[in-house]
């Protein structure tokens, strides 16, 4: 029994690793230009198509796959920013939030169109693959790279808004943006780096998810991309640390409740994590780590 | 001015529907009959989420939420016996045992979403802006999730199909005439004018004496009532109906519709409705023909964005045709001139 729930507890880790890093991009976005991102994700979607075509195409190192992965998402953020999320600038939230959602279906029907709507395999090196055993816990060398990847990243986020002059412009325009660009610095960038770190981050989810789950299609971004909005909640929207501790809080709970009820209410899973979001914007609707807001909730 | 006209225009207006109705069922094949009921459909789903969206400003993503409440409740009333029991077992025997007819089946779908709006309603309409409208989808899941779980009455991800063939263009025509018939009055009323005015500014609507919460969960229930219908309507069009049958697509189409013809504007709705089902039937032959599965979505969506950055308050605004309405009662549409573009403040915090 100890063993089944240590097991639970590390598929909570590694689904809370993939959550927290989608949740970042929500937050970011968020906290700076006040949109809930919808498309975002939908970057989850194109990084597991992106790391899967890099696979298919050759012997890429593992590493290089990972910077590319995160380039290839973090442009796709910033053409989504340039073409759909800029014009709209100014606009009621409402507005915003519209957009996101026609850039969302846009982004899964062009998948439909241009790689049919049928799931395909992921292809994970060999060397990924292996199988290891940490006392009664039996981990692959890709879930372990999961988290420390996920880790790894969070932290370089962290260090960077905490002590980069860039990292203080992004608090300062998430603070006020009008005030920011008083000050000089230049929002228009500012916002263009948010959605690139973020989008780069849910690319690099989206390689996690495909290695974690073996199937990938055009839709899967859809509802992995809500729940990590939910993350985002639970931890505040606009705070990136609540993000990461939103991410993992729910990846444990997903887990624990799929792992500990009887596997009759395992299929209710998804109505769960959507019963969380609506009695926390209810009861804590500045989340753990969120700051009072005003207009928000 | 107009008083005449206008007091004959409208009965004018339905006299013709019908005719037009008589006409084309006598004239035109079931296939095209079928979309031509599609369109009404959607007409009724366009004009009552503009009372939840476009007059009061609760933008809500669950409408397919209550059309999925309203077309189960009504399948399990009016499925044939024999066949419940067939492909229901588990079915109460009190439930299995009725085969009701279209009508009072349509009428309980639509008390039974209503029901649902209030529910939901209470606890989630504190919410505003953006914040609505992901616990709206949410609630969409959970309900797909219900639906697919509760096994014993909904048959589960299969759904329920072989439903009696009810739904004629004479329904549609008489529910999308009824739809309009209540939003108009309710508009035009001042029910209608504290909806616009919350939508306009909150904090002002309440210190002039307008009971926040009421109107907002009456805008919700209302919409929420039509759209119960529309979802049987629709359910004995199609005659089958699945949990992912009212799904994120759909809601997703039902927004495009309120914004493309301007929220708060019914004659908006109303074409935008027909504009959006003509582009969707148009095009889904070409999916198919070419394989090109996706295209509609896409041209959907690029459409819905070149509207948003172009013309943001949609085809008519807030407004009606001016011929439509009496000169009093045009003041709506002032008031929206202004549509809440004050709150669109970006990043200030």
């Amino acid at each position: 029994m100890v063993g089944y729930i240590a097991q639970q507890l590390v598929n909570g880790l590694i689904l809370g690793s993939m959550y927290a890093l989608v949740a970042i991009g929500f937050t970011m976005i968020y906290g700076i230009i006040r949109l809930i991102n919808f498309a975002h994700g939908d970057i989850v979607m194109i990084g597991a198509f992106v790391t899967l075509g890099l696979v298919i195409s050759g012997q890429i190192p593992f590493p290089v796959i990972i910077i590319l992965v995160i380039l290839a998402g973090a442009l796709m953020g910033i053409i989504i920013e340039r073409a759909a999320f800029r014009p709209m600038r100014g606009a009621p939230q409402v507005t915003g939030f519209i957009t996101s959602l026609a850039v969302s279906i846009l982004l899964q029907n062009l998948g439909i169109l241009l790689l049919t709507a049928q799931p395909r395999n992921f292809f994970c090196p060999d060397y990924l693959q292996t199988i290891f055993n940490l006392g009664s816990v039996s981990l692959r060398t890709i879930d372990l790279a999961i988290v420390v990847i996920a880790v790894v990243l969070m932290v370089f986020l962290v260090l960077l808004v905490r002590f980069t002059r860039l990292g203080m412009a992004m608090r300062a325009t998430a603070e006020n943006l009008k005030v920011a660009l008083l000050m000089g610095i230049n929002i228009n960038r500012i916002i263009m780096l948010a959605f690139a770190i973020g989008s780069g981050l849910a690319g690099v989810a989206g390689m996690m998810w495909g290695a974690r789950y073996g199937q990938i299609d055009p839709l899967l971004g859809f509802v992995p991309g809500l729940k990590a909005f939910v993350a985002a909640v639970i931890g505040g929207v606009g705070s990136i640390p609540g993000a990461m501790l939103g991410g993992y809080l729910l990846g444990f709970a997903e887990v624990l409740f799929v792992g500990l009820l009887p596997p009759i209410y395992s299929s209710y899973r998804d109505a769960f994590v959507f019963i969380i979001l609506i009695l926390i914007l209810l009861v804590l609707p500045t989340g753990l780590l969120g700051r009072k807001m005003e207009e928000g909730v | 001015m107009g008083w005449n006209r206008l007091k004959w225009f409208f009965p004018m207006l339905i006299l013709a529907g019908a005719i037009l109705v008589f006409i084309l069922r006598s004239s035109v094949n079931d296939y095209i009959l079928s979309i031509i009921c599609f369109a009404g459909i959607n007409i009724i789903l366009a004009v009552s989420l503009n009372l939840t969206n476009g007059f009061t400003g609760l933008f809500s993503l669950g409408h397919p939420a209550f059309m999925a409440v309203g077309g189960y409740v009504a399948a399990i009333l009016t499925f044939p016996v024999t066949r419940k029991a067939m492909l229901l077992p588990a079915l109460p025997s009190w439930l299995a045992a009725q085969q009701w007819s279209l009508l009072p089946a349509l009428i309980l779908g639509g008390l039974c979403a209503t029901l649902a709006a209030f529910l939901i309603g209470f606890p989630v309409l504190r919410l505003k802006g953006h914040y609505l409208a992901v616990a709206t989808l949410g609630f969409l899941i959970i309900l797909q999730v219900l639906i697919t779980n509760l096994e014993s009455f909904t048959r589960g991800p299969l759904g329920l199909n072989g439903l009696p063939l009810l739904t004629n263009l004479w329904w549609v025509y008489l529910w999308v005439v009824i739809t309009i018939y209540v939003c108009w009055k309710v508009k035009h009323s001042s029910l209608g004018r504290s909806m616009l005015a919350i939508r306009e500014n909150e904090m002002a609507a309440e210190c002039l004496g307008i009971p926040l919460s009421r109107t907002r969960i009456m805008a919700f229930a209302l919409g929420a009532f039509f759209a119960g219908v529309a979802g049987c309507l629709w359910a004995h069009l199609v005659t089958a109906i699945t949990p992912t049958s009212f799904s994120v697509i759909m809601a997703f189409h039902l927004v495009a519709m309120v914004v493309v013809g301007g929220s708060g504007s019914i004659t908006g709705a109303t074409i935008a409705a027909l504009m959006l089902t003509s582009v969707v039937e148009i095009l889904s032959p070409l999916e198919e023909n070419l394989g090109a599965y996706g295209i509609s979505e896409i041209i959907i969506s690029i459409g819905l964005l070149l509207i948003l950055i172009y013309r943001p308050r949609g085809l008519f605004g807030t407004q009606e045709p001016a011929f439509l309405v009496k000169q009093r009662q045009r003041v709506s549409g002032e008031v929206g001139r202004s549509l809440s573009y004050q709150n669109g403040k970006g990043g200030t915090s």
